[in-house]
């Protein structure tokens, strides 16, 4: 072939080879489900050769009707009934291969799903950031949703026509030969059809489901802020961007059904071709006296069950191609690298005495700007450690080391003497409590939310934190006190109350080492005096990193350390700060300006 | 259905000249097998080859015919689907956007999230099949059925006895299949809000170890959407089956008395073969019935759902401009506000006002109720009691957009998109270069701007790769940019420091004299600069007034601001 081009070739070759690999990822989950796919294959077998003795039957019947000296009544019932029966049991058949298709289909896609779920834990956090949350829930719906209607349907009429083009195949044959010859010349036609559009499509589907995702992921983007767009007007632009994103969507769909849809009328040209051969062929057959008329009758009805199949084939080509752009899409993700696997020798962190040491630590979150250059200081165990400074020195991305959601380009972090790498992962982070600036809150209740601190937690232990964070005082008037649901928009708790839910939520966890970050940074001041002796009692004896730029709750730490621009420039309690009279003093002065 | 169907009414005329087209492509099929029982019932017995030969040259063309109706009709039917889900999803995302925040909370923003794209896309591929198989396949059953009674009445009359046992199936199913796609989407709902909610929380649940948890929660979930499935596709998986059964069943009897028919000469052998030709094109076609019907029952659950959005009555629409010019006089007055998300009132009886030019300070404890009235001065809900003037004007009476126009906002938790520094401060607003940077200068943001990518750097998903506080001065910097008359500040300096938050609350305030700042603070340091604030206790006023008058008057606020100077040691107390 010399006519085509050689990147051509290796172009095709490598989508070929890319999709050989989807369809065997599909084909393992497939598979891991032997005995139901054995099933389903033996009754699709039964449900397709009894539908085929049908026509074999009613071609039967039409001889004993068209016998020279009348009507072979007996025969004709005979046949009639057999072919109700068989009729019967063969819709019986496939309606319990379907039910059990539905049901292998559903376990895959569930296992999918739960596969990407698990996946989107796994992440690293660094790649997370990078994401939107339309994308990943476009995957998991619309994705995993395409691929699943493929396999209930489309695998299984894949199957069937196979197996009925075979049948009808063999049908043909034993009705007659000669007419079966000249039907086969149409037969490469169709294939060749089939195929060279199939291939035209493939990127137009891949492309529609870029594009679906696209438009998913900013309707997403957007809704989490519409607040924000219809406080500022801005429901024009948006929608206009969203227009053109939805013209792109539309369009990309439009492409592939404008290529797609010539394939079922091509393919039924084709049998149509091939029926005028026949009829002309038989007719002529006929006259000479090569067939019978039951003959001429069952051999249609067989290349009818022959062609049929092959057009719907064409009709789910569409379907299957965009199933597997799916899931490519889909394997993509749960391609995408996670976290770096613990070390091999890592050890669980069981009882951590809460000793931290950075050693020259060295962290940029883009390889280029640094926001810590060469950071050293130690913590020992019961400490209160005070982390201060102005806004982006980096005061959260040491939270960010230490729980080893990123890692340091250079240095060490010890953990107990040990570098925080030594431990597993999980450990690592269950030997710390967090109260986090960014009040995250899922959409259970008020309950759930604060007993999600400890595993098992009672009414009772819920109540008493809810009791000492001060939490209680609102759970009273809101609808259904501590079973009120909490829902996304947020409305019905404040930012403050949402803080003060995450601290019940850190009182309830079991004494470890305390990361507070700027834990009560949109708790109004009295509600903080109030939760004062509460948080005491909850820094009592633990070992402390509080992030805080409210000077008045790290004047008792045991060590400051004032953090600007990536490094630590002073360090010391606070009264040995503000008689240094450095940049501590000036910021602890500013608050009273 | 009936909102989706007005969709597709613009399109009557292409939707009638899809469906001729497809008509005689159909027809031209269905011709087929009529031809082809005329030749070996008429044109065989004479051996007129001649004429064999034209009439096989007629199915020829009958075929080309079939072949090029068929992808006209294809294609048009591709462009009325694009056509009008393209004028649907717009609809539904205007309207989405145009919900009160009442109505967004009740749908909930997951399920707007998906009602946009599953519900849509079900729509699509749903217009998209009623048309291309949805026409093909009741033609070739009605052209097929009518064909029968040409070739023989009585044995059509057999055939067309299962017509109504059909129905009844099909209908039963499609009634039943509806809900139950209903509520397949609606579990789809509890799965995208899972995945939006562990999206944003994954430091907390990586921290906290809840992994497995939130595994196992999600497990649930992708259980009970699994289930609808299911059940949904085991209701719907009957009706193919049952059709088969019930059409083949029908052809044996035809076969069978047929046979009399025969006996008796009022019928000829050829009938039958066309007969049961015809038959298979019939079962063919209810073959393709039961794919779309699947594909319509499903799209006809997500048109109810589309239409349950779009069908939501405008809220919160303007009252006519009345009389009440601009009042130049004041700027904001709360007369009698009550308000209430449902449960206990979050605002009682809030009454106060705001002179020309003056700011106001907002305090109060967690849940005092001080968001909320951000949230009824910008007419995110009207209150139950009470009215709201800017201006002099009854908020009411402004149009929404140019209400909104007239301020500069920050939300506690507000949006960053995934777009550049330059488009996340202008927000589609079209300023200029200068504006925008001249925003950042005085928002203290230009300097860490530069330092990172500049103002076409990106920021990622919610603007994760900016601290706490550079992102709050992003936001202030968007709402300043527009020089709004009303500037609004909701607790947005919690992660900035003393030093940029006093120095940012000076450019402020020095730079943009026309602007009224409305703060929300914690600390009374960042709202006793005001020349009004506002003390608010349990969702009712506890003082109003100067920082002085409120000294003097309001224990309320003496007791904040103790908390905040005399809590410990008192040696700062009056530090100043």
């Amino acid at each position: 072939m010399p006519a085509i081009s050689e990147s051509a070739m290796t172009g095709d070759r490598l989508a070929a080879g890319k999709r050989r690999e989807v369809v065997a990822r599909l084909a393992k989950y497939f598979f891991s489900y032997k005995w139901r796919v054995l099933t389903a294959f033996f009754l699709m077998l039964g449900s397709n050769a009894f539908a085929l003795i049908g026509p074999w039957l009613s071609g039967l019947a039409v001889d004993a009707i068209a016998l020279e000296g009348g009507v072979d009544f007996a025969a004709v019932s005979r046949c009639c009934a057999l072919m109700a029966v068989f009729y019967v049991v063969s819709s019986a058949f496939s309606y319990v291969l379907s039910v059990l298709m539905i049901r292998l289909s559903q376990n895959i896609v569930r296992s999918m799903r739960q596969d990407v779920f698990d996946k989107i834990l796994r992440l690293p956090v660094s790649l997370m950031d990078g994401m939107q949350a339309g994308d990943l829930i476009n995957r998991i719906s619309y994705d995993i949703d395409t691929v699943n209607a493929s396999l209930s349907n489309d695998i299984l009429q894949a199957a069937t026509s196979v197996v009925t083009v075979a049948g009808a195949f063999v049908g043909m044959a034993l009705a007659s030969p000669v007419m079966l010859c000249v039907l086969l010349v149409t037969v490469p036609v169709a294939v060749v059809i089939t195929v060279v559009r199939s291939r035209t499509v493939r990127p137009l589907f891949r492309k529609r489901s870029a594009k679906l995702a696209e438009l998913n992921g900013f309707s997403e983007e957007m809704l989490s802020g519409l607040k924000t767009i219809k406080a500022y007007g801005e429901e024009p632009t948006v929608i206009e961007k969203f227009c053109a994103k939805n013209t792109d969507a539309v369009d990309a769909y439009y492409a592939s059904d404008y290529y797609g849809s010539l394939i079922g009328p091509a393919v039924n040209f084709v049998n149509n071709l091939g029926m005028a051969l026949i009829s002309t062929a038989g007719a002529f057959l006929y006259l000479y006296g090569f067939v019978s008329p039951g003959g001429i009758s069952s051999f249609l009805l067989y290349s009818r069950r022959f062609s049929g199949p092959i057009n719907e084939y064409a009709n789910i080509m569409g379907e299957i191609q965009s199933a597997l752009a799916a899931a490519e899409r889909v394997f993509r993700l749960l391609d995408s690298p996670e976290e770096a696997a613990d070390a091999e020798n890592a050890a669980e962190l069981t009882d951590v005495r809460g000793a931290v040491a950075f050693e020259h630590v060295r962290f940029s979150y883009d390889g280029e700007t640094e926001v810590i250059r060469d950071l050293s200081f130690s913590v020992s165990p019961g400490q209160t450690a005070a982390i201060v400074g102005p806004t982006g020195a980096g005061k959260t991305t040491l939270v960010n080391l230490m729980m080893r959601f990123y890692d340091p380009q250079e240095g060490r972090i010890l953990l107990d003497g040990a570098p925080v790498g030594s431990y597993t992962r999980s450990s690592l982070r269950a030997a710390f409590t967090m109260v986090l600036q960014d009040t995250w809150l899922f959409e259970g209740t008020v309950f759930e939310n604060i007993a999600y601190g400890k595993e098992g937690a009672t009414r009772a232990e819920v109540e008493r934190a809810a009791r000492e964070a001060h939490v209680a005082d609102f759970v009273g008037m809101l609808p259904a006190g501590y079973d009120t649901p909490v829902t996304d928009g947020g409305v019905n708790l404040s930012k403050g109350q949402r803080q003060l839910i995450t601290i019940a939520r850190a009182m309830l966890s079991p004494a470890k080492p305390l990361i507070l970050d700027e834990a009560t940074s949109n708790v109004d001041t009295r509600t903080e005096l109030l939760i004062r002796d509460a948080m005491a009692r909850l820094m009592r004896g633990r070992t402390c990193f509080v992030i805080a730029h409210r000077l008045t709750t790290v004047r008792n730490a045991d060590l400051i350390l004032v953090v600007k621009d990536g490094d630590v420039i002073e360090r010391g309690t606070h009264g040995e700060l503000l008689a240094r009279g450095g940049f501590y003093k000036e910021i602890y002065a500013a608050q009273f300006e | 259905m009936k909102r989706i169907f007005s969709y597709l009414s613009p399109y009557k005329a292409r939707i009638a000249l899809g469906l001729f087209f497809k008509i005689a492509g159909t027809v031209a099929e269905l011709v087929l097998p009529l031809i082809m029982s005329y030749m070996i019932d008429d044109v065989v017995p004479t051996g007129d080859i001649l004429a064999l030969s034209l009439w096989g040259g007629g199915m020829l063309l009958a075929a080309v015919v079939a072949f090029l109706g068929n992808v006209k009709a294809n294609r048009m039917a591709s462009r009325v689907a694009r056509d009008t889900t393209e004028r649907l999803r717009a609809d539904l995302f205007c309207k989405t956007l145009s919900l009160s925040a009442r109505q967004a909370d009740e749908v909930t923003i997951p399920s707007l999230v998906s009602r946009l794209s599953s519900d849509t896309y079900n729509v699509h591929n749903m217009i998209g099949m009623m048309q291309r198989l949805g026409v093909r396949a009741p033609i070739l059953l009605v052209g097929g059925v009518t064909l029968t009674f040409i070739v023989d009445p009585v044995l059509a009359l057999v055939l067309l006895a299962v017509v109504p046992v059909i129905t009844l199936i099909v209908v039963l199913v499609t009634r039943r299949g509806v809900s139950l796609y209903t509520r397949l989407q609606r579990s789809a709902d509890g799965m995208v809000r899972k995945v939006r909610d562990d999206y944003s929380g994954i430091r907390v649940i990586k921290a906290l170890s809840k992994g497995g948890y939130e595994s196992a929660s999600f497990r649930a979930v992708n259980e009970e959407v699994s289930r609808c499935e299911t059940k949904a596709n085991v209701t719907m998986g009957v009706t193919n089956p049952l059709l088969n059964a019930v059409l083949n069943l029908g052809m044996a009897a035809v076969i069978f008395i047929g046979a009399y028919r025969v006996a008796d000469g009022r019928a000829m052998a050829g009938d039958i073969i066309a007969f049961t030709s015809y038959f298979s094109i019939i079962l063919n076609a209810v073959i393709s019935v039961g794919r779309i019907f699947v594909n319509m029952t499903k799209g006809s659950a997500s048109a109810r759902r589309i239409d349950g959005v779009l069908s939501l009555p405008a809220e919160l629409a303007p009252l006519p401009d009345g009389a009440a010019e601009r009042d130049e006089n004041e700027t904001i007055r709360f007369e009698h506000v009550s308000f209430s998300y449902g449960g206990a009132p979050a605002l009682e009886d809030v009454s106060f006002s705001l002179g020309k030019g003056e700011s106001l300070g907002i305090i109060g404890a967690t849940g005092s109720g001080k968001s909320t009235l951000i949230a009824l001065l910008l007419r995110f809900y009207d209150p139950s009691a009470g009215r709201v003037f800017l201006f002099g004007k009854d908020i009411r009476r402004y149009g929404n957009a140019e209400l909104r126009k007239k301020f500069g906002v920050v939300f506690q938790s507000d949006f960053l998109m995934a777009a550049s520094v330059r488009e996340n401060i202008d927000f589609g607003r079209g300023l200029s270069d200068e504006a925008i940077v001249r925003a950042a200068e005085y928002a203290h943001a230009d300097e860490f701007i530069r330092a990172h990518e500049g103002y076409d750097g990106a920021l990622t998903a919610r603007g994760a790769n900016f601290s706490g506080g550079q992102k709050q001065r992003l936001l202030i910097a968007r709402a300043l940019a527009a020089e709004p008359e009303i500037l609004v500040l909701d607790d947005s300096s919690s992660a900035l420091d003393y030093r940029t938050d006093a120095a940012l609350r000076k450019s402020v305030l020095t730079r943009l004299r026309g602007t009224s700042v409305v703060m929300i603070a914690q600390r009374i340091s960042s709202v006793r600069f005001a020349d009004k604030i506002l003390v608010l206790e349990g969702g009712r006023v506890a003082g109003f007034g100067s920082d002085e008058e409120l000294m003097r008057t309001c224990a309320v606020y003496r007791n904040i601001y103790a908390s905040q100077h005399g809590g410990e040691g008192g040696e700062h107390a009056c530090d100043q």
